[in-house]
C-alpha cells in the first residue's frame, strides 16, 4: 500500500511539472507576453520597462524556476489588473463557484440516478429508452444554449427567474440545471451500467432466492454497491464544475472562477489566466490522486497493478 | 449489394451497408454536408451585409414583423439570419472534421509509439497524457486561444491538440496486446523496420478504434467551436459561426429576439445529435464486441 501511494503521488508530481512546463511555454512562445499587458501602441522604453517589472527579460529557465516557485509558495503570481496574488482573487471566488457546482451536483443527481436505476431494473422498457434519449441529449444539447433558451422563456416571456446574478434560490435555479445538464448524462450512463453488473452478482441472486422483496434486493443490496463509482465520479465532476463553468458563469453573471478566467482574458491579464489554469490543474490532480489511493484502500486488486 | 462485391471488400460486409443505416443521423448528417459545402450557392444573401433595404424582421414571414425577403428573420446589423446559419454551417463541418482529423492523428501516433516501443517513451507519453487530461478541456483551450489569437485555424490546431488524449489511451492499450500477437512477431523476425512494423502491421489494425472514436469527437469538437466562438477567442467576426451567433443573439435575448438564439442552437443540437447517433452505429458495426470507448 505504501509503495502503491508513494508511486502514484510520484505520477502526480511528474503530470504536475509537465502541465506547468506546458503552460510555462505555451505563454511564452506563442507571442510575446508583454504584448499582451501594454497598451497597444506602447513605445519600446515602455515595453522595456514593463519587460523588467515582471521579470520578463531574464533568461526563460530563470523565469520558469520563478513560475515553480510562485505555485510552490501557493501564490500563483501576481494578478495584472487587480494587483493581488493569483490564488487570492481565486479563493474568492472559489465559494461561489462551490454553490453552483454544488447545486448543480444535486441536478445532476436528481436526474441522473433514479434515470439510471429504472434504465437498469427495466433493460430495454420504455423507461430505458427514456434513459438513453436522456444521455443523448445530454451529450448533444450543449449546456450554455440551454441556458439561454431558459432565461428566454422564464425570465423573459414568463417572467418568473431572474436572469443573473447571485441571490437565493431563484437566482440559482437555471445556471445549475444548465451546468448540471451534461454531468447528468453522464452519471445516468455510469449507474445504468454500474446497477446492471451488480444486479447480475452472486450475491443478488442470492438475495433475491432467498425470497427478498424486489423493492429491498434493488434499494438495499444492489444500490448500496452500484453507488461507490457513481459517487467517485460525481467528486470528479464537482471539482471540474468548479473550474470549467466558464460560459455558464458568463450567461448568468455569476461571480465564479469561470468569469474570473472570463475577465482575465479580456483584460489581457496574462498572470490571472496562467494561474487560474495552474490552480485548475493541481486540483484535479490532487481529487485523481485521492480517489486512487481511496479505490486501492477499498480493493487490494488495484494495488497490484500499474 | 451482390455477393462478389462483398467477397472483394470485406469492409462492405462489415459495414452491412443498406441494410441498418442509421436513418435519422444521415436525413440530418447529408443535407448539413450538402449546405456546408454549397454554402455560397445555396444562401440568398452574403452573411456579412445587411439584405438591401434591410431592418430587423422577425419570423415567422407572414406575421406583421415577418418578411418572406428573410425566411428566418434578420438580426440587429439586418442581416439575413438564414444566409448567415449556412455559412455558420460551413465552419462547424470544416472545424468539426478538420478538428477531429489533428486530435485522431496525433492520439493514434502517439498511442502506437507508447504501446509498441514501451520503456520510457512509453512513461513520458503517459505522463504528457495525464497532464493534458488534468486540465477541463474547455479550460484548456480558451487558455490556448487566448494566446494564440482568434482563427479559424488556430481553432483547429487548438482543439486538435485538446482533443487526442482519448485517442492515445484507447490505441496504446489495444497496441499492448497487438504486439503479442504473431503476426507482429513474425514481422520483426523477417526484419522489418519498427516505423513498418507500426505503419504496416499495428496501425490497420488500430484503425476500427480510431474511426469509432473519431465519429463520437465530431460533436465535441463542434460544440467546444461554438463555445469558444460564443466567448469571442473562436472564429473572429464577420465570418458567421454558430457561436458567435449565439454570443449576437444574447445581447438581443432581453428585448425577445428569440430567433437569434434559437436558430443557431437548433442547428448545433441536430448536427451533433446526428454524429452521436452515427457514432453508436459504426461502433456497434465495427466493434462486435461493444467496448465501451
Amino acid at each position: 500500500m505504501g509503495q502503491f501511494i508513494i508511486r502514484r503521488t510520484l505520477y502526480a508530481i511528474a503530470t504536475l511539472f509537465i502541465l506547468s512546463l506546458t503552460i510555462f511555454l505555451v505563454v511564452r512562445l506563442t507571442g510575446d507576453p508583454v504584448m499582451l499587458l501594454a497598451e497597444p501602441g506602447a513605445q519600446e522604453e515602455d515595453l522595456e520597462l514593463v519587460r523588467k517589472e515582471w521579470g520578463l527579460d531574464r533568461p526563460l529557465p530563470v523565469q520558469y524556476a520563478a513560475f515553480v516557485k510562485n505555485i510552490l509558495t501557493g501564490e500563483l503570481g501576481q494578478s495584472f489588473n487587480y494587483e493581488m496574488p493569483v490564488s487570492t482573487l481565486y479563493f474568492q471566488r472559489l465559494p461561489n463557484s462551490l454553490e453552483l457546482a454544488l447545486a448543480a451536483t444535486l441536478i445532476s443527481f436528481l436526474i441522473g440516478i433514479p434515470t439510471g436505476i429504472i434504465s437498469a431494473v427495466r433493460v430495454n422498457s420504455v423507461w430505458d429508452h427514456v434513459g438513453k434519449t436522456i444521455a443523448l441529449l445530454g451529450l448533444s444539447v450543449p449546456g450554455f444554449w440551454l441556458g439561454l433558451v431558459m432565461i428566454l422563456v422564464f425570465s423573459v416571456w414568463l417572467g418568473w427567474l431572474p436572469t443573473s446574478g447571485q441571490g437565493g434560490w431563484r437566482n440559482l435555479v437555471m445556471p445549475s440545471v444548465a451546468l448540471g445538464w451534461y454531468f447528468a448524462a453522464s452519471l445516468l450512463r455510469l449507474t445504468r451500467s454500474s446497477m446492471l453488473e451488480v444486479l447480475r452478482s452472486e450475491y443478488i441472486k442470492l438475495a433475491r432466492l432467498k425470497g427478498l422483496p424486489a423493492f429491498v434486493v434493488i434499494a438495499v443490496h444492489a444500490f448500496k454497491n452500484a453507488l461507490i463509482p457513481v459517487l467517485t465520479l460525481a467528486g470528479i465532476n464537482l471539482v471540474i464544475m468548479l473550474n470549467a463553468a466558464v460560459i455558464i458563469e458568463v450567461i448568468f453573471a455569476w461571480p465564479g472562477i469561470g468569469r474570473l478566467l472570463y475577465e482575465g482574458i479580456f483584460q489581457r491579464d496574462f498572470p490571472l489566466v496562467q494561474g487560474i489554469v495552474m490552480e485548475a490543474g493541481v486540483m484535479i490532480v490532487v481529487i485523481n490522486l485521492m480517489v486512487d489511493i481511496l479505490y486501492a484502500y477499498i480493493d487490494p486488486r488495484i494495488r497490484l497493478t500499474r | 449489394m451482390s455477393i462478389t462485391l462483398r467477397a472483394a471488400y470485406p469492409v462492405l460486409n462489415r459495414l452491412r451497408v443498406g441494410l441498418d443505416l442509421p436513418v435519422l443521423s444521415l436525413a440530418i448528417l447529408v443535407p448539413f454536408v450538402l449546405t456546408a459545402t454549397f454554402a455560397n450557392v445555396i444562401a440568398p444573401y452574403d452573411p456579412t451585409e445587411p439584405i438591401p433595404g434591410g431592418k430587423i424582421f422577425e419570423p415567422p414571414c407572414w406575421s406583421a414583423e415577418g418578411n418572406t425577403r428573410a425566411l428566418l428573420g434578420t438580426d440587429y446589423q439586418a442581416r439575413d439570419v438564414l444566409s448567415r446559419l449556412i455559412f455558420g454551417a460551413r465552419v462547424s463541418l470544416v472545424v468539426g472534421v478538420m478538428g477531429t482529423v489533428v486530435a485522431g492523428s496525433i492520439g493514434t501516433m502517439l498511442g502506437m509509439l507508447s504501446g509498441y516501443l514501451g520503456g520510457w517513451v512509453d512513461q513520458l507519453i503517459m505522463r504528457i497524457t495525464d497532464a493534458w487530461l488534468a486540465l477541463p478541456a474547455i479550460v484548456f483551450a480558451i487558455f490556448l486561444a487566448t494566446m494564440l489569437g482568434p482563427s479559424m485555424w488556430n481553432i483547429i490546431i487548438i482543439l486538435g491538440c485538446v482533443y487526442w488524449t482519448r485517442y492515445a489511451r484507447v490505441i496504446r492499450g489495444e497496441v499492448l496486446s497487438l504486439r503479442e500477437r504473431e503476426f507482429v512477431k513474425l514481422a520483426e523476425i523477417a526484419g522489418a523496420s519498427r516505423t513498418r512494423v507500426i505503419l504496416r502491421h499495428i496501425l490497420p489494425n488500430v484503425m476500427n478504434s480510431t474511426m469509432v472514436l473519431a465519429s463520437l469527437t465530431i460533436g465535441v469538437v463542434i460544440i467546444a467551436e461554438a463555445s469558444l466562438s460564443f466567448l469571442g477567442v473562436g472564429v473572429p467576426p464577420p465570418q458567421p459561426a454558430w457561436g458567435s451567433m449565439l454570443a449576437d443573439g444574447r445581447s438581443m435575448l432581453m428585448v425577445g429576439d428569440w430567433w437569434l438564439t434559437i436558430f443557431p442552437g437548433l442547428g448545433i443540437l441536430l448536427v451533433v445529435l446526428a454524429t452521436q447517433l452515427f457514432g453508436d452505429w459504426l461502433r456497434i458495426r465495427l466493434d462486435p464486441q461493444q467496448r465501451n470507448l
